[in-house]
């Protein structure tokens, strides 16, 4: 047993597309940071992340979405997790979305939107930073 | 890091009200391990004294909810002493009572655990049964992080406030569990679920730790992994309570079946014991599901009435204290580590004042 906790984080693909490669590089550039990585698979709904973050006391919840519907999706995860008194819980995410769109997440509650061309490294450690001790 | 009120007694109370996040957040205080993780395990043990229905226990004590009329009443002659076996005689009590039913499902990667798992969910909640699941994965040997998929396959259930689902890494832990299984199915247990599905990670030939932390075991084989050779190895098939051949609606399944059922019946897979029924199941089309969750529940049965459940059971609370002592032990060794008390002793050591067994108990002794 060890006394030292260890970053967890969900990693979820919510909504239709299901193109899971971006999801499943950053579930293991995560992993080999040291993380716990929750990967739920494709096809998720809100309500199902939001159920599997509380259940795996995740401390973040990285989504991937390439269809399009990212503000909808995001704020359906940002406000439930809310709801669900788990405002605590950091949303990160990534995938096609417009530059004015990542602003627009932001202000909803979005930690940060890495969009294609960012480096594992930068996701690393942007959920170090804001998971890492004291951080939460 | 836990805010001051949102301390384990807190968060106990609420999780044994079904709450998942109180719940979830204690599962993480055991994994962690440290002195939270021994306040739910004083939590967890003072909820179970309050349930066994002990002749000694105060009137107030609450009974178990809605026990049968029959159920051989306290009146189970209290073993002379006050302590634990005063809550004796469990075998007297129906299966219903004994706490949760602790399955173990193991077996090779991708031999379908996961999707037999969340199949048996289904199963057990179409019963109305309350399930938590327990889901193994392996860490990393090098950075110690771990990616748990064992959830893909039962997200169907993320939904379902009766069920709570749980992914462990190993941590590092050999024997396909981590270190703080056990007391995860304690605390799952103390929260009231009738039912704790603890999936290994994909085990080899020789992980077994399940075996020693659950009421019943379920091996799970798929067809194509090898030849009877393999099978008649010594290993997991050993502890299988129950034998799943997975993924049924694939080629050699039934021939693996009979296989199995041939090398058991020949004693050469159990050394002489009674040979476990093999199981048909094809998970994702639900097909065998009924059958194995009532094999499950005939075994739970069975080991009730014979005493193996309590056998059991003691077991894996035996082996939940050595796991605790070699932790302990290994702290006090770590806390003394390169410290004076150490250099004393070692130039005593050297000065042949002490024999080294002599100073390592002075060491232990504190």
């Amino acid at each position: 047993m060890t006394d030292e906790r260890r970053i967890r984080v969900v990693v979820a693909k919510p909504g239709l597309d299901g193109h899971d490669r971006g999801a499943k590089v950053v579930a293991r550039a995560l992993r080999d940071a040291g993380m716990e990585v929750i990967y739920t698979g494709l096809h998720q709904t809100p309500e199902q992340i939001i159920r599997t973050a509380i259940q795996e006391d995740a401390d973040a919840v990285g989504l991937s979405v390439l269809s399009g519907a990212h503000l909808g999706l995001f704020r359906r995860v940002v406000e439930g997790l809310a709801a669900e008194g788990a405002g605590d819980v950091v949303v990160f995410g990534g995938g096609i979305v417009p530059p004015e769109d990542v602003e627009a997440l932001v202000s909803m509650g979005v930690g940060a939107v890495f969009t294609p061309g960012a480096a594992t490294g930068e996701i690393v450690d942007w959920v170090r930073r804001h998971c890492g001790p004291g951080a939460r | 890091m836990t805010p001051p009120g949102e301390g384990p007694d807190w968060l106990f109370e609420l999780a044994r009200s079904g709450a998942h996040r109180p719940l979830a957040r204690l599962v993480s205080l055991v994994e962690d391990g440290g002195p939270a993780a021994r306040r739910v395990a004083e939590l967890v043990a003072a909820a179970l004294a309050e349930r066994a229905p002990a002749p000694a226990a105060p009137a107030g004590a609450a009974p178990a909810p809605a026990s049968p009329a029959g159920a051989s009443p306290a009146a189970s002659a209290a073993a002379a002493s006050p302590a634990p076996e005063s809550a004796q005689a469990p075998e007297d009590r129906p299966a219903a009572e004994q706490g949760a039913h602790v399955i173990g499902l193991t077996g090779p990667p991708g031999a379908g655990k996961s999707t037999a798992t969340a199949a048996l969910v289904a199963a057990y909640r179409e019963a109305g049964q309350r399930v938590a699941v327990v889901a193994v994965d392996p860490s990393s040997p090098y950075s110690g992080g771990a990616l748990l998929g064992d959830r893909i396959r039962m997200q169907r259930h993320a939904l379902d406030d009766s069920v709570f689902i749980r992914s462990l890494s190993s941590r590092g832990h050999l024997g396909g569990l981590s270190s703080a299984v056990p007391g995860v199915v304690a605390l799952l247990g103390a929260c009231g679920f009738d039912v704790i599905l603890v999936e290994t990670v994909g085990v080899g030939q020789a992980e077994v730790e399940v075996a020693g932390q659950a009421d019943t075991v379920a091996v799970l084989v798929a067809p194509g992994f090898g030849d009877s050779v393999q099978l008649a190895k010594a290993g997991i098939l050993e502890v299988a309570d129950i034998v799943v051949v997975t993924k049924a609606d694939t080629d050699g399944a039934l021939a693996l079946r009979d296989e199995l059922r041939r090398g058991f019946e020949l004693g050469e897979l159990t050394g002489g014991a009674p040979p476990p029924p093999v199981l048909l199941v094809a998970a994702a089309r639900h097909e065998g599901v009924t059958e194995l969750l009532a094999e499950l529940h005939a075994h739970l049965e069975r080991s009730l009435r014979s005493g193996e459940l309590l056998r059991r059971r003691r077991a894996a609370a035996a082996s939940r204290i050595e796991a605790i002592c070699r932790d302990l032990l290994a702290a006090r060794r770590d806390a003394v580590a390169g410290r004076p008390v150490v250099e004393v002793l070692a130039a005593q050591v050297l000065a042949g004042e002490l024999d080294a067994y002599a100073a390592a108990e002075a060491v232990l002794a504190g």
